[in-house]
């Protein structure tokens, strides 16, 4: 199984934690691949808050076809970040010849434009991108958006760490939110982009189990929004139905429960927004998930939540201090980051609520 | 010796012949009286027997009048093979066997200037059906875990009724962050998702009809299984119109528009609003033809219900007047909706034909929100009496048709917004939750069936030709007739009580099929978990092909 995590902090934390956070329960995965996505950024990146930083994994070729596409769209690059990764012998790690983590500034034509306009550009010009380097697998486009930064590889998830010098804790690169996964490969082939977490203009999710609607998700799904590619994994349909009701809807986090995990009609009948429920049971009976999963999300807001399937057959755990907040797919993870919490306090989410954490860092249960 | 009449019918061209053993017959009439045929009839037989009295041997010759059973080699009264004289024969001195040298399809038009006319079933597809090479391959194990089919809840219901696509619901988010409901949405109800067919109440005898009537009622009221029965063409007695169990139903308007005029005159002392209203665009499942209702069949009371004289009864292969798709949603949608105040899903019914999938595709982007459902009948499909001709050689299979369907929904995003209903021949094998759960997995939301009903009511017909005599008004179960003697028969608590328990067999049946692949709500659309084990099939429908 993988095993996911997440820390949501009021000071800005290393990537270290995450590791130290998915490493402690390496039982529990294959060690084929670790992910992460960190938002809210701070460090080298915390004066950059408003322009998109793009992160790229890709060979040389790739990074010239990309240099070409954002060049001719106008982007100007301001900053770039290129890890000290460490090639020493013996690492597991299949990787790729550059990472590359640089900010941009919009193109001139787009400086008065609204907002949304400019988060269309972002989202077109990282699908372009995408699709130019997919020819001959050179390179991989995972994120372009302001205050994020992706990393994605194949390998052992503490080889990966030692490869971008992760483990040694500093200031420099630091994030208030980061989403982590340790990966077991089980029905598909490694692809970089099937590993999660999954992100779309400022949504992420990742999960870990096994998305029984998938056919399902994705034939619905793939009509919706162009941004809605990919599918490499069955759990990607999270974060476009995350995506599509709180972004393209305009419909509140509370909804996202009712959408993926529709309370049974016997029930949706006693309830005095029946009229509401059944209507999005009925229109959106196609994003329904009925497979063992656990959902991790974050969004633009940086708001953090964790739900369930309705057969709540994947386990989480949600622990937190004062100025922390961490979830686990086991609790051993939250030992070793938080030792001094008040474990009592856990939260084991149950399968109608979800739990989020919002900028405060207040915990919330929501009931569906 | 006679000259032979070589022209003359003799039993031998007929589809089945009477084998009767007069050592073991009694003489007690019960076979005779009890067919409805009139394919047996006593006779007298001069019999030459040779004998001896005396110690050597003296033959004598003595003959004898005997009273035998015979068949009779008379077109009009041809043997169906229903087998009802060997049930009411104390003795099992007779019953009829299947003859497979019969001339029947030949001397029947030679005769007659007409091909056979049935009701019932089609006579060609006997060979495996697509629905029985596909299989529930898709059964979780570790990853994915399955459910328990004792322990858990499922959600086993169907849309009918037009559905909004999400981004144009009414709503808008108020004050405490709560979706408030700004306008109207078209009516949509959740049901089973197995439907008991459109049957008109001049094809069955009124008693078959209370049955069905009080099984749906039994299944809702005690069982807690919402399932919805259609009328046919044909209307509905006023008593059940203006009952409480009319919301039960979903009421027909075909193409004949037989018996509107009194659900209109009726629509004012109605206390329950109908559970739908199904248009049907000709004869459900023969694209091109109509149903037929023999004279034979029309009595006093189903002249009353349609308001029609005694005469053959043709439903029009298509809507007189409606000869387009935008015609049909306007004027029928328009008006079936305004009649009952847009509280009442509005659905078509069509033929599984060349063209459905256009229909289906115009019929999704209907501007008005109106088409409640789509439903498809296929080749196998249709009580109605017709032709031989039509049953065995008009229309399309339904399963890849229901997929074609599906498959366009997808293309356009829009699966689920027209809900996908399909029948024909499914429970043909007796099984109808596997048939209903394939279908349901190749992307209908619901199925539905009429001729397994018949099967639960005790017809004696089956596939391959026996009996199927519903069109005369014979029937010898009482369950398409209308003739009081034979409707008696029928014991409609019986008849009631089988089908309850049929639904309730097939609904645990469900349950067994949705537990392995770990879902709580119907499967729709999910082929992920079919496999087929022929390639051809495999191919056509997109699932994975397992051999
Ligand atoms: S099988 Fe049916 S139709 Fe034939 S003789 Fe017997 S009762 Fe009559
Ligand atoms: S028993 Fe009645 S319903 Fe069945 S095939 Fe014969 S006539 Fe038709």
């Amino acid at each position: 199984m993988c095993r996911i995590g997440a820390i949501k902090s009021l000071n800005y934390v290393h990537p270290s934690r995450a590791l130290q956070l998915m490493n402690s329960q390496q039982k529990g995965h294959d060690n084929s691949g670790f992910a992460m996505v960190m938002q809210d950024l701070g460090g080298i990146f915390a004066d950059y808050k408003d322009l998109p930083t793009l992160s790229l994994a890709c060979t040389d070729e790739g990074l010239k076809i990309a240099e070409g596409i954002l060049g001719a769209a106008g982007f100007k690059q301001v900053f770039e970040w290129i890890p000290e990764t460490n090639r020493m012998p013996g690492l597991d790690i299949k990787a790729m010849p550059n990472y590359v983590f640089r900010t941009f500034d919009y193109p001139e034509t787009y400086a008065k434009s609204p907002a949304k306009e400019k988060e269309e550009l972002l989202t077109a010009t990282r699908l372009k991108l995408r699709a130019a380097m997919e020819r001959g697998e050179t390179g991989f486009a995972y994120s372009f958006w302001p205050d994020v930064i992706t990393l994605k590889e194949i390998g052992d998830p503490r080889d990966i760490g030692t490869f971008f010098g992760l483990w040694d804790e500093n200031d420099r690169f630091t994030a208030k939110v980061i989403t982590a996964q340790c990966r077991q490969n089980t029905n598909y082939a490694i692809v970089r982009y099937a590993a999660h977490p999954f992100f779309l203009q400022g949504y992420t999710t990742l999960a870990n189990g096994e998305n029984t609607f998938y056919q399902k998700n994705k034939e619905f799904q793939a009509s919706l929004n162009p941004a809605y590619i990919g599918f490499e994994s069955d759990s990607q349909c999270f974060l476009y139905t995350l995506h599509y009701m709180h972004r393209e809807l305009g419909w509140p986090l509370s909804y996202y429960k009712h959408i993926i995990t529709p309370l049974p009609f016997e029930e949706v009948q006693k309830r005095e927004d029946r009229e509401q429920l059944s209507a999005i049971r009925q229109s959106l009976a196609h994003l329904e998930i009925n497979g063992p999963n656990t959902i991790i999300g974050a969004l633009p807001d940086h708001t953090l939540f964790v739900c369930c399937d309705a057969k709540k057959l994947r386990p989480i755990v949600v622990g937190h201090t004062k100025e922390m907040v961490a979830f686990s797919s086991e609790v051993c993870g939250i030992n070793e980051i938080m030792p001094d919490r008040d474990w009592e306090t856990d939260i084991y989410p149950n399968e109608r609520e979800i739990v989020v954490i919002d900028n405060t860092l207040e915990v919330q249960r929501w009931k569906q | 010796m006679e000259t032979v009449k070589i022209n003359d019918l003799a039993c031998n061209d007929l589809p089945w012949k009477v084998i009767y053993d007069t050592t073991r017959c009694t003489l007690c009439g019960s076979c005779v009286a009890a067919c409805t045929f009139g394919a047996i009839k006593p006779r007298i037989e001069r019999r030459r027997k040779a004998f001896s009295d005396t110690e050597t041997p003296e033959p004598k010759i003595s003959f004898k009048a005997v009273p035998v059973i015979t068949q009779l080699n008379v077109l009009k009264h041809y043997c169906r093979g229903c087998g009802v004289c060997e049930r009411v024969c104390p003795n099992s001195a007779i019953r009829s066997e299947r003859n497979p040298d019969s001339r029947f399809n030949v001397v029947y038009q030679t005769a007659t200037a007409s091909g056979p006319k049935r009701g019932g079933r089609n006579n060609l597809e006997n060979q495996a059906r697509t629905l029985d090479t596909l299989r529930v391959g898709r059964i979780s194990q570790m990853t994915d875990p399955s459910l328990d089919a004792q322990r858990h809840t499922f959600d086993c219901l169907a849309p009918l009724g037009r559905i909004l696509p999400a981004d144009r619901l009414p709503f808008t988010v108020g004050p405490d962050g709560k979706l408030v409901p700004t306008g109207h949405t078209p009516p949509t109800s959740w049901i089973y998702p197995v439907i008991i067919g459109d049957m008109s109440i001049g094809a069955l005898s009124w008693r078959m009809w209370e049955a069905v009537a009080m099984a749906v009622a039994y299944l809702n009221e005690e069982c807690g299984l919402p399932v919805r029965m259609c009328s046919g063409e044909g209307g509905m007695p006023v008593k059940l119109l203006t009952s409480k169990y009319l919301k039960y139903t979903i009421l027909q308007i075909a193409s004949g528009h037989f018996g509107w005029n009194r659900i209109i005159k009726a629509m004012p002392k109605m206390i329950e609003d109908p559970a739908g209203v199904l248009i049907k665009i000709g004869q459900g499942a023969k694209p091109g033809d109509g149903g037929l209702l023999m004279a034979a069949k029309v009595a006093s009371h189903i002249q009353a219900i349609r308001g029609v004289p005694k005469a053959d009864l043709l439903s029009p292969p298509n809507h007189q007047g409606l000869y387009s798709i935008e015609e049909s949603v306007q004027k029928m949608f328009l008006s079936m909706n305004a009649a009952f105040k847009f509280r009442v899903p509005v659905a078509i019914k069509v033929a599984a034909s060349a063209t459905s999938v256009s229909v289906f595709n115009n019929l999704v982007r209907d501007p008005y929100n109106i088409v409640g459902g789509f439903f498809m009948d296929g080749i196998d499909g249709g009580t109605g009496a017709a032709h031989d001709i039509s049953l065995d050689h008009t229309g399309h299979p339904i399963v890849s048709k229901l997929r074609d369907c599906y498959l366009a929904a997808v293309a356009q995003g829009r699966q689920g917004q027209i809900p996908l209903w399909a029948a024909g021949g499914l429970g043909k094998t007796g099984n109808l939750a596997a048939d209903a759960f394939k279908m349901i997995c190749l992307g209908a939301n619901g199925v539905f069936t009429g001729k397994l009903i018949l099967q639960m009511a005790g017809c004696l017909g089956n596939e391959h030709s026996r009996c199927n005599a519903c069109n005369t008004g014979l029937c010898p179960a009482g369950i398409t007739t209308q003739e009081p003697t034979l409707v008696r028969r029928l014991n409609p608590d019986r008849v009631a009580e089988n089908i309850v328990n049929y639904f309730l067999g097939m609904d645990q049946e469900l349950r067994k099929l949705m537990a392995p692949i770990g879902n709580s709500a119907l499967p729709v659309g999910r082929s992920d978990c079919l496999v087929s084990t022929d390639k051809a099939v495999a191919d056509r429908l997109q699932v994975q092909y397992v051999c």
